[in-house]
């Protein structure tokens, strides 16, 4: 009965969406407000549809209904609340939903925002997003229906993957998905003032407005979802340049590099074709990433089951490609700028340079991503393209990068002299060699780590300069330092949300150059009462215990005793978790974490028929929590960047009110 | 001469002191840390994307065994790792072998940046020299606007001084 409820509402969200994109364009060709505004009602209705049918399955989920096939999957009687909720997003079909689900609400909170304001893009808006929409209801009304029913049904349910039953599993997925199905938003706004040719600064504003907010929560995702990483694992690292995690990154950097371009139109009016390409480049490769983790033609650890959706979803990539790439060239020439670079040395070259590094670094990642298609295609051989790939080849262009970031703020827009570069780079390059020349002392060798290092030290102090510059200016006019340095930002929101940004981006490359270049690492067996060493740490086995943990769990847990420069500082345990029905072993690391490094360790296996000995795994990794503060800086400036700015939205306001004055005799 | 001859075979001593004991440590029982060595740069065939110094299966475990078992006859890194491409295929190293087609893997994306480059710079150059042609141009009409001028000294600070004394 609630499935049959269930899959009614999905059935009707569909209808309805058909219904929106019908109704307003036809609105928008007649010119009627009412066929305009009926469309737009039809989708805002979607959301509160698709919240129902998402609160249906949960509630099967909740009741173990293993009548239902998705939740047979997904769900055993035993797991615990919080995860029989997240299981909404732990398969196929549900987390289809769940991405429809948000979808549906971004597109509802992006109509009925500004409803008033761009009257003229909305309808097509509602067109573009609508498309989408309906692409990803027919994939769970006719494909993946998560309402299904077994053929037979079983006593027990199959639980979900062990690698989901994690806290993570309730924040990871639902940033990423916000993420991803937040890009759709620009992308529509952008398509509209494509296809109705109303290419003034309406549509810019918009679309970089809700790509912060995609952008925020993608990069909020990846974060998170590194951290995830390094906590189940058990490889001592976060990031492996594993498709599934390049299908996500690959949109992010599309995306970066649109946020930094888009300031070059703001300004100067220029380059609104490349513009459009970002957006709509980003747009495809969300549906790209989307397709690579849910097809499984490129094998992952994420992977979902082998499913039918991979053909259907190439179909709609390449469908919206065309329709895209049409609109584009025939708004061609409109787009062109009557404005020109000036100079080669100005804040427009360092955009554009930016996002040549950008699309490099997203080129050489997507290739590496795709190349073992390519490959059994072409030698009928698969390989595989794993992190030395990665590193060597985008190592350099990540560097290149950090660089940039300290020297093109110095850069003025129009043009500025080499020289006033040069004289305001000095100071802060020789004490970035100075912060190196220390870490030389200190038993730094790599020269890989030390070219990092000064990159990194020199971007910083020259970033926070432009603080201390901006917060100067405002004291010699009389303010406090406090008032003058919070005025600065608010003032400037998206200046100093962005340099705020680069300040977590160059924390996090710090802990990225010492946990790659120096990470120590050791296995061993020991015996019962046997200590071991790694770097300044001993650890001493003291045995293991055997539990059963919760529903189908047997947990094995090391007790090790840690000390640091010969003085105990705590315990660490280890485990293995092993789900008895499905025999698939997870093992859990346990970590000393301090500023300077983390001690990692991870139970390998322990023979229980001497039940005296066991193999561990221990890991170094230095600077390593500088990754995961430098994260908090980023979000952080991040919401500075896209909070909604008072002075902003007033003179947006008043340029509106200015021009339907100006345009309404017309009318 | 004879200083530099004293030199040199203090230093051919030095050297050699400082080889490796390489071919008598086969001699002493394998240490995991050498098994993984090896193992790191070697992919699971069956747990996708996984590299094998890291895999907890069964089918892994195994194939560390055999990574010690040939470490303990003396092999190289090179052999044990052509001894695995050999039966299971290319897939099992981490990085596509730099030979034949596989080159591409390596050479396109590099190449992709170097020619992207070459095409962004004449392209900011052809920017650049339509824009000196427009000077000229706008010299001689001379009544064309000026384009701004270049930024004197920190334009964006004096407004940010501006907003204090407005605002």
């Amino acid at each position: 009965m609630i499935a049959d409820l269930g899959f009614a509402a999905i059935l009707i969200a569909l209808l309805v969406a058909l219904y929106a994109a019908i109704a307003s364009v036809y609105g928008a060709q007649k010119d009627d407000a009412r066929w305009a505004e009926s469309g737009r009602n039809a989708i805002a209705i979607i959301f509160p549809l698709l919240l129902l049918a998402s609160g249906l399955l949960i509630s099967l989920l909740l009741r173990n209904d293993f009548s239902v096939r998705y939740v047979a999957n997904v769900t055993s009687t035993e797991m615990p609340t919080y995860l029989k909720i997240t299981a909404l997003w732990g398969g196929q079909a549900g987390s289809l939903l769940f991405w429809n689900l948000l979808l549906s609400g971004f597109t509802a909170a992006a109509m009925l925002r500004k409803w008033d304001d761009q009257r003229e893009l909305m309808p097509y808006a509602i067109l573009v997003a609508s498309i989408t929409q309906i692409f990803f209801l027919a994939l769970v009304v006719f494909v993946e229906n998560p309402f299904a029913r077994s053929a037979v049904i079983p006593a027990e349910g199959q639980g979900l993957n062990p690698l989901l039953r994690h806290p993570g599993m309730i924040i990871h997925p639902p940033m990423l998905y916000l993420g991803f199905t937040g890009f759709t938003i620009p992308y529509a706004f952008a398509m509209a003032a494509l296809i109705t040719g109303k290419l003034d600064d309406g549509w810019i504003r918009t679309t970089r407005r809700w790509t912060l907010v995609a952008w925020l929560f993608l990069s909020l995702g990846l974060i998170l979802g590194g951290r995830w990483a390094y906590d189940v694992l058990g490889w001592g690292g976060y990031w492996a340049w594993d498709p599934v995690e390049n299908a996500s990154f690959i949109p992010w950097l599309a995306g970066t590099a649109f946020l930094h371009s888009v300031m070059i139109q703001e300004k100067r009016n220029m380059f609104k074709v490349w513009n459009m390409v970002l957006v709509v480049l980003t747009y495809l490769l969300v549906i790209y990433g989307t397709f690579i983790v849910r097809s499984g033609v490129i094998s992952s650890v994420h992977s979902f089951a082998q499913s039918a959706v991979g053909p259907l979803f190439f179909g709609f990539l390449g469908i919206m490609l065309v329709f895209s790439a049409y609109w584009l060239l025939r708004r061609r020439d409109e787009l062109a700028s009557p404005n020109q670079l000036e100079s080669l040395f100005s804040r427009e070259a360092a955009f554009l340079f930016n996002n040549f590094v950008f699309l490099g670094i997203l080129f050489a990642t997507f290739w590496g991503t795709n190349y073992p298609i390519i490959s059994e295609l072409f030698t009928g051989e698969r390989v595989t393209v794993g992190p030395p790939f990665y590193n060597s080849v985008n190592g350099p262009l990540f560097l290149i990068l950090l660089l940039l970031m300290g020297v093109a703020p110095l850069t003025m827009w129009y043009r500025s002299s080499l020289k006033r570069i040069g004289m305001a780079a000095r100071w802060p390059a020789l004490g970035a060699l100075g912060g190196v020349a220390i870490a030389f002392t200190i038993g730094v060798q790599s020269w890989g780590a030390l070219l990092g290092l000064w990159v990194i030290a020199f971007s910083f102090i020259l970033t926070v300069l432009e603080f201390w510059k901006g917060t100067r200016a405002r004291m010699n006019r009389g303010e406090s330092a406090w008032s003058a340095f919070s005025n600065l930002m608010g003032r400037n929101r998206r200046r100093y949300g962005g340099y705020w940004i680069h300040l977590g981006v160059l924390v996090m490359a710090f802990g990225i150059v010492g946990s790659y270049f120096f990470q120590q690492e050791t296995q061993i067996r020991l015996q019962e009462g046997e200590t071991a060493r790694l770097g300044n740490y001993e650890m001493t086995f003291n045995g293991v215990r055997q539990f059963p943990g919760p529903d189908d769990l047997l947990i094995k847990e090391a007790d090790l005793a840690i000390s640091y420069n010969g003085n105990y500082v705590r315990d660490l345990t280890p485990r293995t978790e092993l789900y008895t029905r499905t025999g698939q072993p997870m093992t859990i690391p346990s970590t000393r974490s301090t500023i300077s490094e983390d001690f990692y360790v991870i139970m390998v296996s322990w023979e229980n028929i001497t039940a005296t000995a066991a193999t561990f795994r221990l890991y170094l990794n230095p600077l390593i929590n500088w990754v995961w503060g430098g994260g908090f800086i980023f979000i952080f400036g991040t919401l500075i960047a896209a909070w909604p700015d008072p002075v902003e939205e007033k003179v947006s306001a008043a340029t509106r009110a200015r021009r339907r004055v100006r345009t309404q005799p017309a009318a | 001469m004879r200083f530099f001859a004293t030199g040199t075979i203090l230093l051919l001593v030095v050297l050699f002191l400082l080889l490796p004991a390489g071919p008598a440590a086969a001699q002493e029982p394998v240490t995991d840390d050498e098994v993984n060595e090896i193992a790191r740069e070697l992919y699971c065939p069956v747990c996708e994307n996984t590299p094998l110094d890291v895999c907890p299966t069964q089918a892994c475990e195994d194939w560390r065994a055999e990574i010690r078992a040939q470490l303990s006859q003396g092999k190289s890194k090179n052999e044990i790792h052509q001894y695995f491409v050999e039966r299971y295929g290319a897939k099992v190293l981490a990085t596509p072998p730099q030979e034949g087609f596989n080159l591409i893997a390596w050479i396109l994306p590099i190449g992709a940046v170097v020619i992207g480059a070459i095409f962004f710079g004449r392209y900011l150059k052809g920017l650049q020299e339509e824009k000196d042609l427009d000077e000229t141009a706008d010299s001689a009409q001379s009544t064309a606007p000026t384009p701004p001028p270049a930024a004197t000294e920190d334009k964006y600070l004096s407004q940010v001084e501006k907003e204090v004394r407005e605002g």
